[in-house]
């Protein structure tokens, strides 16, 4: 394994490990590029998660070292607390039965949710310096 | 070109007692519903990683794609 494909290995790892919730997806939260990312996506927004979200679009070999760490083939991939809790299927399922919210930890809104506010809206792409690009949405 | 059928066989021979109802008019993009008793107390992801395990070498090839639910049979067994 080349040094760049352990470096990227190490920062997937380590944003795994920083991030209570992180979705890697194809395109951003804003601007997904799959239908099965933009479900992912959907489903945390739903149950008002605050999650960090990483484009593995970028550079190929995130798909591919995420998939070495994860042993998962497909994308989107969600990490509650350091462990995957499944791609599109999974996170579909659980939020559709109810599971999706305690599993990424928001209480449940029983009944109505005190003035829902809206989204604030990301400023501009960022295109810091982390390696990953990782939209942090935990503010 | 695996055919639905092909697909359920292999499910319902690799997991105990598994029922499979797999979908995929296509040839390349398949769903399934495999319902066993081997799932029982195992976390969804492992759930599906039993299934999909089962065509690793050939998701992302012959199979693009592989959507799943599983579960165990309707929840009888006495506490």
């Amino acid at each position: 394994m080349s040094e760049q494909s352990t470096q990227i290995r190490d920062a997937i790892a380590e944003a795994i490990k920083d991030n209570d919730v992180i979705l890697f997806m194809k395109g951003t939260p804003d601007g997904p590029a799959c239908g099965f990312s933009a479900r992912a996506v959907a489903a945390l927004q739903a149950v008002g998660a605050p999650f960090a979200a990483v484009d593995i679009l970028p550079d190929p070999r995130l798909r591919q070292e995420l998939s070495a760490i994860s042993n998962w083939p497909t994308i989107p991939q969600l990490f509650v607390g350091g462990e995957l809790l499944g791609g599109s299927d999974i996170i579909t399922e659980m939020y559709e039965s109810g599971e999706l919210a305690e599993a990424v930890g928001v209480e449940q809104p029983e009944g109505d949710a005190p003035g829902q506010a809206p989204p604030v809206p990301e400023p501009a792409q960022p295109t810091g310096p982390a390696p990953l690009g990782i939209e942090n949405r935990l503010g | 070109m695996p055919s639905p059928d092909e697909l359920r066989q292999r499910i319902e021979a690799a997991i105990p007692d598994a029922s499979a109802e797999v979908q995929g008019a296509d040839g390349v993009h398949f769903s399934a519903v495999v319902v066993s008793p081997a799932f029982s107390g195992k976390s969804r992801i492992e759930q599906h990683r039993m299934v999909m395990d089962l065509f690793a070498g050939e998701l992302g090839g012959d199979i693009h794609a592989l959507s799943l639910k599983t579960t165990t049979p309707s929840p009888q067994e006495p506490r």
